[in-house]
This record gives C-alpha cells, structure tokens and sequence, in this order.
C-alpha cells in the first residue's frame, strides 16, 4: 500500500492540547508540513507567544522559544539577527501580536526583520477566558465586555495586515482562514510563501489566520465557522495586501 | 601594560566586546548613552550585532532572543529604564538564558534625576522582576573594576544561565580615567564560545537531535517547584564561592564604614583622611552585593568597634539590611546617607565618624 499521506513529522505525536473546533491544531499542521517540504525544520526556532498557543510547546518537534507576552517579535529579532541561518518565526494571538505586543510588532516589522511571522486571529482572549481582544468585533460579547464591544468605549477592532501595510519595510502581508479545504490550501500556500521569502533574505512576512474560539464564542465548532464566515471575515476581509 | 584613558560607559561597552559580546541592544536613557553609542559603532567592526530596540522592553527582549541562541548578549539601561527591563530579565533567570546587563543609577522613584543616585539597591538584589530570582549583582567603584567586572561576568553569566548585572551609577559612566583593557577575544574564541552554548540554544535542531528548549514556564506545579529549588542551590552556592570584598582595617577598628560603588571611593578617602587623624577606622567594601559579603562582619573584633556606619547614596537607606542582617546586633549601626543624584562630601562621612567616635551618637 502507498501511503498517500501521513502526519507531518515535525508534529511529535503527543496529544494536543486544543479545544474541539480550534484551528490552531490545523495550522501547526500546516506550518510543519510546509517546514518539512522546504527541507528547514531542523534548522528552524519557533517563538511562541503567550496564550493558548502555548499548548503547542510540547507537540512540535523543532527549536522553540517562550517570549513575554507580546514580545515574540522582539525575540525574533535578536535570535535572527545573532543566527542568521536560523529559520525564525513567530506564533501569535491577537491579544498578543496587537494588543500588547502591538509596539514590538510593528517595529519588527518596520526594520524589514528577516523574520516570518503567524498571526492567529479569533478576536477575543482564548486561554485568559474569553476578555475582549484588539480584534474583537463591535458587537460581540466578552467577559470583559459583557453588553459587547461598544465603539464609544473600547473603539473599534485593529485589522493588523491593513496596519502594518502602511509601513514601507514588509515584503508579505496576506490575510487567510481555515474554514473550509479550499481555505486550509491557501493557508498552507501563503505560509509557505512567508517561508520562502525568509529563506530568500527578502525581509518580514506575516500570514493573519482568521480562525475561531468556540469555547469562548459559547458556540458548537459548526456554528462558529458560520460565525466565522458570516461576521469575522466581513471584518477582515480575507487577500494579499503586500507581495513584493 | 598599556593605560588608555576613557569614559566609564565606553569602557564598559569595549570590555564586553573584548570578552566577546556579539549582540547589544538598548534604548536611550541617561546617564547611560554612550554605551549604546559606543555600540553602535563598535559591534559591527567585530562582526556583531547593534540594535536600538523602540523600547526598553524590546531591548531587553532582543537580548532574550539573542541569549537564546548561545549569542554572549548584553543590555544597559538606567534606573527607570531597568524597571522596564524588568520583565526580560525575568525571563531570562527564568529560562535560564545568560545575559550580563548594566545599570548606571540614577535618582528615583519614577523618571527621578539624571544625576548619579544608588537608589535601585532593592531593585537590583531583591526584586530585579517577578519570581523571587536572584543575580550576581558586581558593584565597581572606579572604571577599571568596571572593565574587569564586565569581562567576567559575561562568564558568570554562561556558568549559570542566569543573567549578571553591573551596577553603576551615573558618576562611574561618566567618569574618565586610566584602564588597562581586557585582552580582546579571537573570533575563534568567540565562536567556540557560542558552539559550547548549541546544544539549549534555539537554533535548530535536527530531529535527531536533543531540541533547544527555551522556556521559563511550567504546566506542573512540581516542575515549577523543582525548578525554583534548583535555582535557589544555586544562589546558596554563590554565597559560598562567588562573594568578593574588599576588607580594609578590620582587625582593630573602632568604627567600620560599608559602602560599595561611587559612595565607597569618597568613604575610602575619608577612611585614610581619618586613619592618618590616628583614627581606627576599617571598611567592608562589596564588590558584589549579591552575593552580599555577610562573613566578612565576622572578621570585625566587637570588643573594639562602636558602630558600622551604612554609607550610600540613597534615601532611604537600602543595603542597610543587609548590614544588619550579618550585623545580628553585635553593635550599633548608623547611616551617611544622601539621595537624589546628590553626592556625599568626603568631609560628611569625615564629621559623621568624628561623632561616632567622641561617643556624640546615641542609637
């Protein structure tokens, strides 16, 4: 018989960690997958942010790295630029990467750090429980904004690609889900693009995973993709905003 | 040896390139500037790594990031600017990532003065981040104890996995004077160096190998528990081999000055001042105040000595402590002390020992 797919190896077999529903479980596949078909997972750092994708620390089989929460960008810079033929990326939440990690993000981005960096988008806090994030639809219920996100009180939510494609330095900027196969390839291909260019020394990529939180939405893994599609990918429309 | 004659920041910066520092990052805060500055144009003379990070915290992030991967990294900040850094350097103790980091002190609490202040002795020695962690913390008072010190700690550092802070203050980062500099590592030195640090360091492993793991955090309360008790025998054993001191007069003083840093050059002037009065004046001078030099109170005769007198710069008094924890009531204790980027005049500590001595202060 020919095996005709396998998991990727760069996943160590231990159990993940992720709620029902939870795409980061799909996009660590796909990051590993892509790692092994470039050849570089054994010569690639992953620095994960703080949150749930902290669960992620023992199932994957390549270097890692814990930075402060939102600082993963940081990290990456000093682990790059000291390690140049090191593969670095970083792995963040929305609180993370644009609440408080927004500074060191978009520096990072700023400087062209030759860096690739995976943005999961849910729009609210996953492991804290459910607090408002940056990303946080008007409208929408979290614990830390019981009535929903009100304009007028906590402003509106951060579209990150768009933000930091006003900025000169980065090469990559391009918004993708994983609602459905067609989108999971196109993820696959745009992490794999973010790759490329490190490996190209062309500078800063970033891929933003609009993916969903069921235990936090308080709605079943089905109905959150239709939340998903109906409400999260109105917001941030999915596309390639940068590729030079 | 050759003498050359520099600023304490810039010879500061030159001695951990020398002792093969690669990666620097840092921010601007005075009284601090010119250690950044000098780096900028130094690192990439030697094939390393200058970068102005857009904060304190970013800085001191990149040197986490840096550190992780076996690069000798360094950091430098003054008091304000310290407390930012506070959170990597919490990491770094906690994921046992080597880092060597400088605080030239200023006045405070909050942005405080740019002028020299020895305000951050808690800081620097009880509460450098969250957890509860210690440092080896070397205090220099002249410019070339500061060139010496940040030589070796970069070694202390890598020996632990666990960041090393040089504390200063404003007058030893600006203050020039003569130094015989450290030998300059060869880039093969350096890099052997970085080759000890591979097998933790984050820089890619092969499955087959053992990956770089870096991480402060626990999901097992025993993991977590283990962890801060392995780190704890580590602290336990610097107090037993890595204190340095220096004693001067202990056998017959009637009066012992302790201070460390810019407050024990003027207290050591004052001392010879009063020991050519015939004065029995002796001094524990810290050079690393973590950990603190608490055996060296033993060697004080109390048949003899009135009083210690707690010499800093700084309101209130903060190593007084410790003083009095290795003291355990064996004779009184007073204070010298001034704060805000103030001085202390050689001839206050000077009238403050004459009082001690005519027997004109009472506890």
């Amino acid at each position: 018989m020919n095996a005709v797919y396998t998991r990727t190896k760069t996943l160590n077999g231990n159990l993940l960690g992720f709620c029902p529903g939870c795409m980061h479980g799909t996009v660590f596949k796909l990051i590993g997958e892509v790692l092994e078909e470039l050849n570089i997972d054994g010569r690639t750092a992953c620095i994960l942010g703080i949150g749930c994708c902290g669960l992620a620390q023992e199932v994957v089989s390549y270097d890692l790295a814990t930075a402060p929460h939102g600082r993963a960008c940081a990290v990456a810079s000093g682990l790059k630029r000291s390690n140049p033929d090191t593969v670095v990326f970083t792995y963040q939440g929305d609180g993370d990467l644009a609440s408080i990690g927004l500074a060191e993000t978009l520096h990072a981005a700023n400087r062209g750090e030759n860096i690739t960096t995976i943005f999961i988008n849910n729009g609210i806090y996953g492991m804290t429980g459910g607090q408002m994030a940056p990303t946080t639809l008007v409208g929408m219920k979290a614990t830390t904004a019981p009535d929903g996100r009100d304009p007028g009180l906590h402003g509106y939510p951060l579209h990150m690609c768009e933000i930091l494609n006003q900025l000169t330095a980065p090469v990559y900027l391009e918004r993708v889900s994983c609602n459905n196969p067609a989108n999971v390839r196109k993820t696959k291909n745009a992490i794999r693009k973010a790759f490329q260019n490190q490996l190209d020394g062309k500078g800063y990529s970033m891929v933003e995973v609009v993916t969903s939180c069921p235990t936090n939405w308080g709605l079943s893994p089905e109905k959150s993709l239709q939340f998903l599609e109906d409400n999260m990918l109105r917001e941030f429309p999915l596309g390639v905003l940068r590729d030079r | 040896m050759k003498k050359v004659f520099m600023k304490g920041c810039e010879a500061i910066a030159e001695a951990a390139v020398r002792a093969g520092a690669r990666f620097y990052a840092g921010y601007p805060i005075t009284p601090q500037n010119e250690i950044p500055e000098y780096m900028s144009r130094r690192m990439p003379q030697v094939g390393g790594v200058f970068l102005q990070g857009e904060s304190e915290i970013a800085s001191v992030t990149m040197v986490y990031g840096a550190g992780a991967g076996g690069t000798r990294a360094m950091t430098s900040s003054s008091s304000v600017g310290i407390s930012l850094k506070s959170e990597g350097i919490s990491y770094c103790a906690g994921a046992r990532v080597p880092m060597v980091y400088v605080n030239m002190q200023r006045g405070g609490p909050g942005v405080g003065t740019i002028q020299a202040a020895q305000q951050d002795y808690f800081q620097a020695t009880r509460a450098s981040g969250n957890g509860g962690f210690k440092m080896i913390v070397l205090a220099p008072a002249t410019v070339q104890e500061a060139v010496d010190m940040t030589y070796r700690a970069f070694d202390l550092a890598e020996r632990d996995r666990n960041p090393v802070l040089i504390l200063g203050d404003g007058v030893l980062g600006t203050i020039m004077e003569p130094v015989v500099l450290p030998e300059m590592k060869s880039d093969e030195e350096v890099a052997a160096l970085k080759q000890k640090n591979r097998d933790w360091a984050i820089v890619g492993h092969s499955r087959e190998e053992k990956r770089g793991f870096i991480d402060p955090g626990y999901w097992s309360t025993d993991m977590q528990e283990a962890h801060c008790v392995s780190l704890n025998e580590m602290y336990e054993r610097w107090q037993r081999e890595d204190v340095q001191v220096e004693e001067l007069y202990l056998e017959d003083a009637e009066l012992v000055f302790v201070a460390y840093g810019t407050s024990a050059r003027i207290a050591k002037s004052a001392l010879k001042l009063l020991r050519a009065e015939g004065h029995r004046v002796g001094m524990i001078r810290p050079l690393t105040v973590s950990p603190f030099p608490a055996a060296s109170f033993d060697k004080i005769d109390y048949a003899r000595c009135k009083c210690v007198l707690d010499i800093e710069m700084s309101i209130p008094a903060q190593m007084i402590y410790d003083v009095e924890l290795a003291l355990r009531e064996r004779c009184a204790v007073e204070t010298c002390l001034r704060s805000g980027g103030n001085l202390i005049e050689r001839d206050d500590v000077v009238k403050k020992a004459h009082e001690i001595l005519k027997g004109g202060v009472e506890r």
